[in-house]
């Protein structure tokens, strides 16, 4: 079962890697940028019978090690293959 | 020769070069700003070390798309000698001059080590005092210096010369064991097909006064100034 | 203001960390109910980290005058003449909580705060030396512990492009609840032209430079706030994250500024943000401040004026112009992208006065706010010291091994090869770095000048645990040493003093002991403390860690070409033990390792022979007489010579006879002060024996340099062992854990 985690720094927390990408973007001329975020993609295999029983388990991965609690929140989509396939296309 | 110095935000090295260039070197040295787009009249410019924009996005990605890099571009398409250590190195790949990337330490830390160099190339104005075969002993200090480039480009590499200086044992033997962050054949430093554009991911400027490291690094400026060959210290071949 | 503030009560007050004596005398400083705004400046500026409460007292008892002396304490750091018209800045800091809540942006912003301490003072970071002590490394979550920790160093000195060139990492069980992040940076300055952290100058115009304002690291206790708005709580993270790219930025843009003139005076935004400059820098300077709150550059929205005086978001200062210059500030700070804001003026009237969008929220003497309550609170020596004191390690058998024994310490985690962590550490940029870490001291050159600097840190917490006194002023002595070691005077020091809770009494004892300990040690070798900082409550449910004194000492070298590494140079060199018989098993390495006892009593201290002895080494390593010199610490006189001859290029082996009073185990491996190991190229022997003779010091040859082998014979018994064994053991001890 595939699925995709995102994980975020949570809100509040300062963005450095965010803050300098945007002010980068802001001196190539993209002056009409107004927020930026930088986060991690995730994509895992997970042997499971259901969508559900995948994001059990994904979500015990995410506590014990994917995103660090005390930075970082998380969130758990399942992908279909197409749309992996999608992605890296676009590149 | 005019030496001019790129400062980034977040460039370190700078000052490192400088010294060198003007109180080893006794040559006349500048630092030009990134947002400048005339180099004014300098005959080799150098990209150092640091971490331009903290290095946040990728190693050298918004560097290499900076002001400066545009000039710089014209600069070595005019035949002007460009030298890029450590994040330099990383902002001319990042910027097209070179080709591959640099990707994260195999170790997946960052790195300060003394390395040693084998020199594969010295039909370049960086190497032209050397030997072939010669080691130089040079430390690295980065946390994303794996060179990785796709087969086509590294055969490319090869058919050229391209490569410069690779990671080796005291003896100079290639080994697994000397390669200190999982590069691509033990790759060091390269320069672009022209051989007037050269990156490398040590730091010469740290081994240019024995006090400090060594004077290995020397040998490369003493190259590009020509007078290791006519004091006939290192004889091509 | 469209939110609500709670009202002002004494619960409200104890909320915030302060006691219903300390709501009566912010009561009677106003004459009136402070506000909410104002509440909580109080609540920042006297909290321990701040006010210094428990320890002021205390710490008045430390020499911090001298010839050498530009700036004592009191200030960003401390300041030392060393010449040619340099002065030499450093400072000493713990970050200690933040970095078990969060070790890598913990250890990070410790980074971060220290390096901005250096640079506001005017002068350049040229090196960084981290003093760390961690929890036994057999335990994972000791080594997630030490891994962040390292990473974090690593990322924010080598991004921001300071050399880490030293200090030490030890472990001990007490730290497993509490590991110690303790980081001391070095900077120089023409001595004419250091900055302070004053607001003088009335009508001054006062800019804020630098990271905007977040919610971070706003003290937990104003989670009570989060009844006024319910979502508060998921937006306020305690934990501060580092940025080294904008710190770097905001280094060149501070000296820039200050070479143009225009900057009066400047201090970092560190523990309390806004509310500590706003009140400190005027009370400096007898002047008072005015600020318009919502000028400051801001991150999140909706803060709080509590919020925004409150926020310890990282890399930001507080800069004092000149009126007239504030188009240099501006011109120098947007050269490199930051803010810089007006956000207040300087004024006559003594008082802080905040603005938020107009509305006054808080007017409040600026001497109030900086001269917090200061506590004499009561001491007692630990009702466990004595006994512990009285036994005695010679009651333990001997080892039957001495071998495995030497091996064994040299792989111990404290003592073994910490090269798994340096090498994560750029060392060398600035191309300053003569000696790189891994010898006593570092060395690093001051760049047009002959002279040199060495540097290093120590601190032993099981000596200071079984005597404060004595082993405080050990953790001087050894500092000292180390510096001298590698050819350096020793000319300055700075303290971080890890301690439990200073309201428990023993532990209060423990740190007035230290001080006095430290003092002593001070005084007798005429070496002024000029800066510091003190971290209490590092204890977890009832358990403190060691008492911990960690002191870094900066010394010069007139010659920086005449410096000493502790390694052996090669092979037939002539081995001399300076210093005294006197060693003891008492707290020592050898006695936890193999017995696994913190106890008995520590080797005597001569303060008089320690300065000498130092000064001998010093004579002899600028006379050229010496090709190594190495001070005898921890694992004694054996793990000394061990480690002088595996731990530099090439392995040189060594055979020594020793004969000294006490059993083989107390002559190996047992600690004690004032003792130094040099080697000499036999050419050099006469010259160096004169040179001792006018020293005045115990001394003797003790052997020679060569061989594969480190071979200590003592009576009739002796130890021999293969220098690969050593090596092996000594590189891996560490980093086997970590691997």
């Amino acid at each position: 079962m595939k699925v995709r985690v995102l994980v975020r720094l949570r809100p509040g927390i300062m963005d450095v890697q965010g803050a300098a990408v945007q002010r980068a973007l802001v001196g190539l001329g993209f002056g009409d940028l107004r927020d930026l975020r930088v986060g991690k993609v995730i994509d895992v295999d997970v042997d499971a019978s259901s969508v559900p029983a995948a994001r059990v388990r994904v979500d015990e991965m995410c506590k014990k090690l994917l995103a660090n609690p005390v930075l970082e929140d998380y969130t758990i989509e399942p992908v279909e293959a197409s749309s992996l396939e999608a992605t890296s296309a676009l590149r | 020769m005019k030496f001019g110095v790129v400062v980034f935000p977040g460039t370190w090295s700078d000052c490192d070069f400088h010294h060198v260039v003007s109180e080893v070197l006794h040559q006349p040295v500048k630092y030009v700003w990134h947002r400048e787009r005339d180099l004014g009249d300098v005959d080799c410019v150098i990209l150092p070390g640091g971490f331009s924009y903290g290095d946040y996005l990728r190693a050298g990605a918004v560097a290499g798309r900076s002001p400066v890099v545009e000039a710089i571009r014209d600069f070595a398409a005019k035949g002007g000698l460009v030298l890029g250590s450590c994040n330099g190195f990383q902002i001319l790949c990042e910027a097209g001059l070179l080709p591959g990337a640099l990707l994260r330490n195999e170790c997946l830390q960052y790195r300060c080590q003394s390395t040693h160099l084998v020199v594969d190339n010295v039909d370049t104005p960086f190497t032209r005092g050397l030997r072939p075969g010669q080691v130089l002993t040079m430390p690295i200090s980065h946390g994303e210096g794996k060179y990785q480039v796709d087969a086509p480009a590294l055969a490319q590499l090869r058919e050229h010369h391209q490569i410069v200086f690779r990671y080796a044992t005291a003896e100079g033997a290639v080994t697994r064991a000397a390669n200190p962050n999982g590069s691509l054949e033990n790759i060091a430093g390269i320069v672009n097909e022209a051989g007037n554009v050269l990156g490398m991911m040590p730091h010469p400027e740290r081994a240019a006064e024995a006090v400090v490291g060594g004077t290995d690094g020397l040998l490369l400026f003493q190259s590009l100034l020509g007078s290791l060959v006519e004091d006939g210290t290192f004889l091509k071949r | 203001m469209a939110l609500a503030e709670p009202k002002v009560t004494l619960d409200l007050a104890r909320g915030l960390g302060l006691t219903a004596d300390e709501y009566d005398r912010i009561l009677r400083q106003l004459g009136r109910e402070p506000t909410y705004t104002e509440l909580g400046l109080f609540s920042a500026l006297w909290s321990e980290h701040c006010a210094y409460k428990h320890s002021r007292v205390f710490l008045k008892r430390l020499p911090t005058a001298g010839p050498r002396v530009l700036q004592g304490p009191g200030e960003n750091a401390g300041a030392i003449d060393i010449g040619d018209g340099w002065a030499v800045v450093f400072k000493m800091e713990s970050h200690n909580h933040p970095s078990f809540i969060e070790p890598f942006q913990g250890a990070a912003t410790g980074v971060g705060g220290i390096l901005r301490d250096i640079f506001t003072m005017g002068a350049r970071p040229i090196a960084i030396l981290d003093s760390l002590r961690f929890g036994d490394p057999n335990d994972p979550k000791v080594r997630h512990l030490v891994a962040g920790v390292v990473s974090g160093i690593s990322w924010y000195g080598n991004c921001f492009g300071c050399p880490t060139v030293g200090g030490e990492i030890a472990f001990a069980p007490e730290y497993a609840g509490n590991p110690l992040v303790n980081v001391m940076c070095v900077g120089l300055v023409r001595a004419d032209r250091i900055f302070r952290a004053r607001a003088d100058g009335i009508g001054n115009p006062v800019f804020y430079v630098g990271n905007k304002t977040g919610r971070d690291g706003i003290h937990g206790a104003t989670m009570a706030s989060a009844t006024f708005d319910d979502k508060a709580h998921e937006q306020r993270p305690t934990v501060q994250v580092g940025d080294p790219f904008t710190e770097k930025l905001l280094l060149e843009a501070c000296l820039e500024a200050m070479a143009t003139g225009a900057v009066v005076g400047i201090q970092d935004m560190g523990a309390a943000g806004l509310a500590c400059c706003t009140s400190e820098m005027p009370a400096r300077s007898g002047t008072g401040m005015e600020v318009e709150l919502s000028s400051v550059p801001q991150r999140e929205e909706g803060m709080t004026p509590y919020e925004l005086l409150l926020s310890e978001s990282q890399e930001r200062m507080l800069l004092v112009a000149a009126r007239g210059r504030e188009g240099d500030v501006r011109r120098v700070f947007a050269k490199w992208e930051l803010d810089a804001v007006k956000v207040g003026t300087v004024i006559r009237d003594s008082d802080l006065i905040v603005r938020h969008q107009g509305h006054e929220v808080a007017r409040v003497p600026v001497d109030a706010l900086a001269d917090g309550p200061r506590y004499e609170k009561p001491t007692a020596e630990p009702a466990w010291l004595a006994e512990r004191r009285a036994f005695d390690p010679l009651t333990l058998p001997p080892p039957e091994d001495l071998p495995i024994a030497l091996v064994a310490l040299m792989g111990s985690p404290t003592i073994a090869s910490k090269d798994w962590a340096f090498r994560q550490y750029d060392q060398q940029v600035g191309i300053n770095t003569l000696v790189l870490p891994g010898s006593d001291a570092a060395v690093l050159r001051v760049k047009g000048t002959r002279r040199a600097l060495a540097v290093a840190t120590d601190g032993n917490g099981r000596q200071v645990d079984i005597d404060p006194r004595r082993g405080a002023a050990m953790a001087v002595c050894e500092a000292t040493r180390n510096v001298s070691c590698a050819g350096g005077e020793p000319v300055g020091l700075t303290d971080c003093l890890n301690f439990g809770s200073p309201e428990r009494p023993e532990i209060l004892w423990q740190f007035a002991e230290t001080i006095e300990g430290i003092a002593e040690a001070c005084r007798a070798l005429e070496v002024p403390v000029v800066g510091g900082n003190v971290s209490f409550y590092n204890e977890t449910s009832g358990q403190a860690v060691l008492p911990t004194p960690v002191v870094g000492v900066v010394g010069v070298l007139e010659d920086a070409n005449r410096h000493a590494t502790q390694w052996f140079k090669s092979p037939g060199h002539r081995i001399a033990l300076l210093g005294p018989d006197d060693v003891s098993l008492g707290g020592s390495e050898y006695l936890w390792t193999r017995h696994g006892r913190v106890a008995g009593r520590l080797a005597p201290l001569d303060l008089g022979l320690e300065r000498r002895v130092q000064r001998a080494v010093r004579a002899a390593i600028s006379a050229g007489l010496v090709t190594a010199a190495h001070d005898c610490a921890e694992g004694g006189l054996a793990v000394t010579l061990a480690e002088s001859c595996v731990t530099g290029p090439a392995r040189i082996g060594a055979e020594v006879a020793v004969e000294a009073p006490g059993r083989i185990d107390l002559v190996l491996f047992g600690e004690g002060p004032s003792r130094v190991i040099v080697s000499v190229a036999p050419e050099r022997a006469r010259g160096f024996e004169a040179a001792m003779a006018e020293a005045a010091i115990p001394w003797r040859w003790i052997g020679v340099t060569g061989g594969e082998r480190l071979v200590i014979r003592t009576g009739r018994a002796a130890v021999s062992v293969g220098l690969a064994e050593i090596d092996n053991a000594w590189r891996s001890g560490f980093e086997r854990h970590m691997a």
